[in-house]
C-alpha cells in the first residue's frame, strides 16, 4: 500500500516526520519497507514575476522572446523564454542560474547563464514538464496562486510529498487506504483525526440514500441484485450532465503520491475514495447501458465480457457479475467492462458503490487469473457498513470535479441488513494470554482507539465488544486480546524469564543420528555441504513436481551422489584438485503408500590427495579403492551401525543385519579434466534408530602371543576367506587377525601372491605356552590347506610375547 | 610487628616449588625467574640475605644459614638447567631442525556454515527445557495449512509460494488433501502436538521449500527453526522472555531486541522479533535499511484453534511458538551477501568453517 504523508496529515491535521511515522506504524504491526521522496528536488525552484516581454533583437529568433523576471533577488534578470504563453504581470515557476530542474524524459537539468541568440539569458521559466510534474501541458506553468517572488515553489504549492510504501498483512484490510492508517496514526500521536475537506465541495448537500430491499430504480435506472450471497449490499446514484476532463492538480498529486495515475475527473473521483476509504467504486456510462437497468447476478456458462483491459474474458456461475439486457458489464469486484465505460463524451454517469463477498471475488480474479486495486480489496474484506459513507464522499467529489448534478437521491440495495459482530471478551483471558493484568479501564481504552464501542459492562468479568466494520479480522475474543496488547504495546511487556516444566520429549533419535554423523565425517576431513533436492531428470519412481521452478527442477532427487559429483565438477572447474565432500540429506521415492518414501541419506565424494601434501615427502597419494573402502566403512559405521560392507563386483554395498542393501561405494564417473584425479563416492541410508551404548569388554590381564603368517595365496582366494577360515580355526585363543602386507613377485609360484597376516593369541586365565599356540597354528595351517593355501616358503615367523598388540 | 623467626622461615619455604618449576623453563623464561629470584637489585634471595643485618643477634646465623643453603639451591639449579638448554640447542642445530617448518597437515573437515548456525540455535534452546523433534518434508494441505489455522480460499495462502507434488491427493486421517513439499517447519508443531501431550517444549529444525526462484537473498529451499512450548499458564512474557533470552545468548549479552505486532494465521497475538543490526549497532546502515534493526523471526501465541485441531483445550492450556531461518542468519553472522554460496559445494569457501581456521603457523 502506497501511502502519502501528506494526505495523512490532511486526516490527522498536524506535520508528520516520515522517519516517526515510520516507527510508530512498525509498532503498531504496519512496517514500512520504503519511504520515497517526491519532488523535494523542485526545492531551489522559486515564484518569480514576469514585468516584461519583448521580442528577440534577432528578427530571424521568432519563437524566442526576451523577458524581465523578478526573482525576489531585488535586480530584475534578463531571461529568454520559448513559450508562447509567456505573459507580462503573470507568476511562473523559476530556476536561478546555478540550480537544477529534475526535467522530464530528458532528466535533469544544470541552469546555467547561456547566450541565446547573442543575448545572455539568466535562468529559465519552467514548464510542468521541465518539473517532473508531467508532460500533459503546453508553456510554462501560470501559477494560479498569489506569492511573493522568490518564495520557494514548494511553499505555496504542496508538491512535495513523501511515499510511504506499507508492507500490510493479509488480515489487516482496514490498513489499505488511507483513513486507516490515519486512524492508527491517531491513537500513536493522541490526536484526533478527520476526513480531510474537498476544495469547493463545501456547499453540496448530497442527500441520504434511499434503503430499499432487492431491487429500486434511481435517476431512471432500475438497480437490483438477484445475487444476495454474492452481493450483499449494491448503492448506486445517477449524476447528469458532467463534463469529463483532467482533474484539478490538488487531486493529481494526491493520487501520484499513492502510486496511481490520474486519468480523467470521474476515474479519479473513484480512486480517490478507493485510496483514501478503501472502497472500491466503479462508474458507468448511462448511455451505453443497455436496457432499463443493471444487476448483480452470477454468471452465465458462455457468457463473456470484454473488460476494461481489452481482453475478451468468459465468466462462469461462480462469479458476481454486473449485467444489463444486453449482457455482462463487468466481473463484480475486479473490473469493469470496456463496454460502458466513461470516455471523454460521456455526459450521464451511473456510480456504483456495492459489498461483495470476499471468497467469491478471490475465486474469481484467480480463475480470470487477474489481480486489480478492486479486487485486492474485496478479497480481503470491505467494510460493508460504511458503504452508503463512501457513496457520499464519491458523490461530493464527482459533483465537485465534473459539474454534474445528482438525478435524485442514492439507491441502498442491502436485502438483508446486519450488525458487525459482538465478541465476547474475558478480563481474565486477556490476563492468561498476555501474563500481565491489565485493568477494564485499560482495555476499554483499547478497544475503543480501533473504533469498537464496548456496550455492556461486564458483570462477570466480561466486555461485550461491538467491533468495527472495517476489522473483518475481528471475529473471536483472542483477536481482541492481540488488539490489546498490540495497543499497549509489544516493548510495554516485561521480558523476565519464569518458571517453567520442561517437555518430557526426548530428541528425535534420528537428529542425534545426523549430528554424530556430521561430526564423525567433518573429523575424517571431509567438508559438508548442503544442496537442494530438485533434479532435472527422474526414474520411474520418482517425485515429480506438479509446478517446477523450471525444467531443471521438476523431479525430487532418488540419491544424494549425483548432486555431489555436481559440486565435484564445480571445483574442477574452480581448478581444485583436491575435493572431499559430504551431504546428509533427504531423498525421495513413490512407494506403495500414498505418500512418497522419504529417506535421509548421507553420502560423500573423495577425488584427489589422501591428505595435504607436505615438505618431508614425496607428493601424496590420491584417493583409492582403498580409501574410498576405510572411508565407507567409517561411514556406515556413522550412519549405519548395524550394516557391513561387502564386494559387490568392482564396488562395495552396504547390507544391513536383514540383508537389505542400504549403501553403496565405488568409482563415479564425471565430467573430469583431464588433470583431475579419480573421483569415488559412497551413499549410505541413515539409521533413524537410536544408537546402542558402546559395549565395555574387560582389559586382558594375561600377555598375548603374537605369531605372523606368510600365506601363499592361489588365484581366487581372498583375504576375507582367509580371515573367516583363521578365525573358525584359531577359536577361542585367537583374539585378533590383522593383514600385514601383500606380496606379488616372479619369486612366487605362478599365480600366486603371498599375504602376511599377523595373528594374535591370548587365553583370558592364563599365560599361553609357546607349545599351546604352535599346536594352534598347526590347526590353522591344516585348515587352509583345504583351501590350496599354504605357508609361504615354510618359514615360520614367530615372535615373543607380549603384553601390547 | 610479625616475629622474623616465624615470617622469614615460611617466606623461604614458599619458594621450594618454583625450583622444581626452573626444569620446564625455557630461555628467556629462565631469565625472567632468574631477574626475579637472584638478581641484584630485587631478587627475592637478594633482599632476604640483606635483610639478615637487620634481625636480632640470636636469630642471624640460622636464617642467615638457611637464606645462603637455598640461594645455593637455586643457583645450582639454574646452571645446571642453562647447561641443558644449551645442550639441546647445539644438539637440534647439529641435525639442523629449523622448527619453524610447517608441521604436517591434515584435511580440513567442516560441518556447514548454516548446521553450525542450527546446532548453536538448538543448544540455547536445549538449555530452556526445548527438545528436538522432527517432521517430513512432503506434508499434505491439512498439517502445512489447514491445521495451522489458514482459512481456505483467503489471501493469507499467499504468503505461501507452494510447490505441489504430482502425485493423487493422500486420504490419511487426520490431515489428507492434496500432497506438498512444505513451505514451513509449523506443521511439525501438529505432529508434535497429536503425538504428545502437555507440557511440550520442542525446537523442530529442518528444509522447507517455496517456489521462489534462486537470486543473491532467495533459494527456493532454505532452513527453518520451529519453536513450540505448550502448556498451562505459558504467556506473552514467557514468548517474549524466551527469546530475548535467546537472542543475548545467540548474539551478545548486550543486544536488543524488540517485538513487533505482525499476522500469521496460527499465532494470535503474533510478533515479528528484531534484533539490533549487528553490523551498526542500531545507528543504521545499509545492511539493516537504516533502521537499526534485523529481522530475526516470527513468533506467537499459539492460536486456540491451532491447539484445538490437535484436542488440545485451548481454555486450559496456551502456548507460544516460533520460526526463524538459520541460513538468513547464518548470512548475517559471516557477512554472506549471497545466499547461494550455502548451497554450493566450493571447497574454498567451505574449509573457511572448520576448526582453527585462521590460527597461527
Ligand atoms: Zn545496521
Amino acid at each position: 500500500m502506497n501511502v502519502s504523508l501528506r494526505w495523512l496529515e490532511a486526516f490527522l491535521r498536524r506535520p508528520l516526520d516520515s522517519q516517526d511515522v515510520v516507527e510508530k506504524l512498525a509498532m503498531l504491526g504496519a512496517p514500512v519497507d520504503m519511504v520515497q521522496p517526491l519532488h523535494l528536488d523542485l526545492s531551489p525552484i522559486v515564484v518569480a514575476r514576469v514585468l516584461d516581454v519583448a521580442a528577440h533583437p534577432n528578427p530571424k529568433m521568432t519563437r524566442v522572446r526576451m523577458t524581465l523576471v523578478d526573482d525576489g533577488s531585488g535586480e530584475p534578470v534578463a531571461v529568454a523564454c520559448g513559450a508562447a504563453n509567456v505573459t507580462a504581470g503573470k507568476l511562473y515557476p523559476f530556476a536561478r542560474v546555478g540550480t537544477r530542474v529534475p526535467g522530464g524524459k530528458k532528466g535533469p537539468v544544470e541552469i546555467g547563464a547561456r547566450s541565446i541568440g547573442g543575448v545572455t539569458s539568466h535562468g529559465m521559466l519552467c514548464s510542468l514538464d521541465e518539473l517532473g510534474l508531467g508532460s500533459d501541458s503546453d508553456g510554462i506553468w501560470e501559477l494560479a496562486v498569489d506569492a511573493a517572488p522568490g518564495t520557494p515553489l514548494l511553499d505555496i504549492i504542496p508538491l512535495a510529498d513523501e511515499r510511504l510504501v506499507v508492507d500490510v498483512t493479509p488480515n489487516r484490510a482496514d490498513l489499505l487506504c488511507h483513513k486507516g492508517i490515519a486512524r492508527e496514526l491517531s491513537y500513536a500521536y493522541a490526536t484526533p483525526f478527520r476526513l480531510p475537506p474537498i476544495p469547493g465541495a463545501e456547499r453540496l448537500d448530497v442527500p441520504p440514500a434511499r434503503r430499499a430491499g432487492a431491487e429500486a430504480t434511481v435517476g431512471g435506472v432500475r438497480v437490483a441484485i438477484e445475487d444476495t450471497g454474492g452481493c450483499p449490499r449494491f448503492l448506486g446514484a445517477v449524476i447528469r450532465g458532467v463534463t469529463v476532463a483532467p482533474s484539478p492538480d490538488w487531486l493529481r498529486r494526491r493520487l501520484e503520491a499513492a502510486g496511481v495515475r490520474a486519468i480523467s475527473n470521474v476515474v479519479d473521483a473513484t480512486n480517490y475514495v478507493l485510496l483514501e476509504l478503501n472502497q472500491p467504486m466503479h462508474a458507468y456510462d448511462v448511455s451505453r447501458l443497455r436496457g432499463p437497468g443493471i444487476v448483480a447476478r452470477r454468471g452465465r456458462a458462455g457468457e463473456r465480457v470484454v473488460t476494461l483491459d481489452g481482453t475478451q474474458r468468459a465468466v462462469d456461475e461462480e462469479m458476481v457479475v454486473i449485467a444489463d439486457a444486453g449482457g455482462v458489464i463487468g466481473v463484480a469486484g475486479v473490473m469493469g467492462g470496456a463496454e460502458s465505460e466513461v470516455r471523454s463524451d460521456t455526459r450521464d454517469v451511473f456510480l456504483e458503490c456495492a459489498s461483495f463477498a470476499p471468497a467469491r471475488i478471490r475465486r474469481a480474479r484467480r480463475a480470470l487469473g487477474m489481480s486489480t486495486e478492486a479486487s485486492y480489496r474485496f478479497e480481503r474484506g470491505v467494510d460493508r457498513w460504511a458503504a452508503a459513507d463512501a457513496l457520499r464522499r464519491g458523490l461530493e467529489l464527482l459533483l465537485t470535479l465534473t459539474g454534474g448534478t445528482l438525478a435524485e437521491a442514492p439507491v441502498d440495495l442491502w436485502p438483508a441488513p446486519s450488525h458487525p459482530p459482538r465478541i465476547f471478551l474475558r478480563l481474565s483471558r486477556v490476563a492468561q494470554v498476555l501474563g500481565v493484568e491489565l485493568s477494564q479501564h485499560a482495555v476499554e481504552k483499547y478497544l475503543v482507539a480501533i473504533g469498537a464501542t464496548v456496550v455492556a459492562k461486564p458483570e462477570d468479568g466480561r466486555l461485550a465488544v461491538d467491533v468495527p466494520g472495517w476489522r473483518p479480522d475481528l471475529v473471536t475474543e483472542i483477536d481482541l486480546v492481540e488488539e490489546v496488547a498490540r495497543l499497549h504495546g509489544y516493548d510495554a511487556f516485561p521480558t523476565e524469564l519464569r518458571p517453567f516444566r520442561v517437555g518430557a520429549l526426548a530428541d528425535a533419535p534420528a537428529h542425534v543420528a545426523a549430528g554424530m554423523v556430521r561430526s564423525g565425517l567433518a573429523g575424517l576431513g571431509l567438508l559438508e555441504v548442503s544442496t537442494l533436492p530438485f533434479v532435472r531428470e527422474g526414474s520411474n519412481a520418482s517425485v515429480r513436481v506438479e509446478n517446477p521452478l523450471s525444467a531443471e527442477d521438476a523431479f525430487l532427487r532418488e540419491r544424494l551422489l549425483p548432486g555431489l559429483v555436481r559440486e565435484a565438477e564445480r571445483n574442477w572447474a574452480a581448478r581444485t584438485r583436491d575435493v572431499r565432500l559430504f551431504e546428509i540429506g533427504t531423498v525421495f521415492a513413490r512407494g506403495g503408500a500414498e505418500r512418497p518414501a522419504e529417506t535421509t541419506h548421507v553420502a560423500a565424494v573423495l577425488t584427489g590427495a589422501v591428505e595435504p601434501p607436505h615438505w618431508s615427502a614425496a607428493t601424496p597419494a590420491d584417493s583409492d579403492v582403498w580409501e574410498l573402502k576405510g572411508v565407507a566403512e567409517r561411514l556406515v559405521a556413522l550412519a549405519y551401525p548395524s550394516a557391513s560392507i561387502q564386494v559387490e563386483g568392482a564396488a562395495f554395498v552396504a547390507r544391513a543385519a536383514d540383508g537389505r542393501i542400504v549403501g553403496w561405494a565405488g568409482p563415479l564417473s564425471a565430467d573430469a579434466p583431464p588433470w583431475a584425479a579419480p573421483l569415488f563416492g559412497v551413499e549410505v541410508a541413515l539409521d533413524p534408530a537410536p544408537r546402542q551404548a558402546p559395549q565395555y569388554h574387560a582389559l586382558p590381564t594375561t600377555p598375548s602371543s603374537d605369531r605372523v603368517l606368510a600365506l601363499l595365496l592361489p588365484a581366487g582366494a581372498t583375504a576375507a576367506s582367509v580371515i573367516a577360515a583363521l578365525r573358525r580355526a584359531g577359536a577361542p585363543l585367537l583374539e585378533t587377525v590383522d593383514v600385514v602386507s601383500d606380496y606379488r613377485g616372479a619369486d612366487l609360484p605362478a599365480g600366486t601372491r603371498s599375504v602376511a597376516f599377523r595373528l594374535q593369541f591370548r587365553a583370558a586365565d592364563r599365560t599361553l605356552a609357546a607349545g599351546e599356540v604352535d599346536a594352534v597354528e598347526v590347526r590353522l595351517l591344516a585348515a587352509l590347506q583345504d583351501m590350496g593355501i599354504r605357508r609361504r616358503g615354510g618359514t615360520a615367523a614367530a615372535t615373543g610375547s607380549s603384553g601390547e598388540a | 610487628m610479625p616475629q622474623a623467626d616465624s615470617t622469614g622461615f615460611a617466606d623461604l619455604d614458599a619458594l621450594l616449588p618454583r625450583l622444581g618449576a626452573l626444569g620446564a623453563l625455557d630461555a628467556a623464561a629462565l631469565e625472567e625467574a632468574h631477574v626475579a629470584l637472584l638478581g641484584r637489585k630485587a631478587g627475592v634471595l637478594m633482599l632476604a640475605a640483606r635483610s639478615v643485618a637487620t634481625l636480632p643477634l640470636e636469630q642471624r646465623k640460622a636464617y642467615g644459614a638457611a637464606v645462603n643453603a637455598l640461594k645455593r639451591r637455586f643457583e645450582d639449579a639454574f646452571a645446571a638447567r642453562r647447561d641443558a638448554l644449551d645442550v639441546e640447542h647445539r644438539r637440534r642445530t647439529a641435525a639442523g631442525l629449523d622448527l619453524t617448518m610447517p608441521g604436517r597437515g591434515r584435511w580440513i573437515g567442516a560441518v556447514h556454515p548454516v548446521s553450525r548456525v542450527v546446532d548453536e540455535i538448538l543448544g540455547i534452546f536445549r538449555e530452556l527445557g526445548f527438545s528436538v523433534a522432527l517432521g517430513p518434508e512432503v506434508e499434505t494441505e491439512w498439517y502445512n495449512f489447514l491445521a495451522l489455522n489458514f482459512p481456505p480460499d483467503h489471501p493469507a495462502m499467499e504468503m505461501h509460494d507452494t510447490l505441489y507434488l504430482d502425485l493423487p491427493p493422500s486420504g490419511e486421517a487426520p490431515g489428507g488433501g492434496e500432497l506438498l513439499l512444505r513451505t514451513h517447519t509449523s506443521p511439525v508443531q501438529i505432529r508434535t502436538l497429536l503425538a504428545s501431550r502437555p507440557p511440550v517444549r520442542v525446537v523442530m529444525p529442518g528444509m522447507v521449500y517455496r517456489k521462489d526462484p534462486f537470486d543473491a537473498s532467495h533459494a527456493p529451499g532454505f532452513a527453518q527453526i520451529e519453536g513450540l512450548a505448550v502448556d498451562q499458564g505459558i504467556s506473552f512474557v514467557d514468548l517474549k522472555a524466551t527469546l530475548a533470552h535467546f537472542a543475548r545468548r545467540f548474539f551478545a549479552s548486550t543486544t536488543r531486541v524488540r517485538f513487533r505486532p505482525s499476522f500469521f494465521p496460527f499465532t494470535e497475538p503474533s510478533a515479528e522479533m528484531d534484533v539490533e543490526c549487528q553490523l551498526c549497532h542500531g545507528a543504521g546502515c545499509a545492511a539493516c535499511k537504516h533502521t537499526g534493526w534485523m529481522e530475526i523471526m516470527g513468533c506467537g501465541m499459539v492460536h486456540p484453534n491451532v491447539l484445538a485441531n490437535c484436542d488440545v483445550d485451548p481454555e486450559r492450556y496456551t502456548g507460544f511458538a516460533f520460526g526463524m531461518g538459520p541460513h538468513r542468519i547464518a548470512m548475517q553472522r559471516y557477512g554472506l551477501c549471497d545466499i547461494r554460496l550455502l548451497y554450493e559445494g566450493d571447497v574454498r569457501f567451505l574449509r573457511q568453517f572448520g576448526p582453527a581456521a585462521g590460527s597461527a603457523r
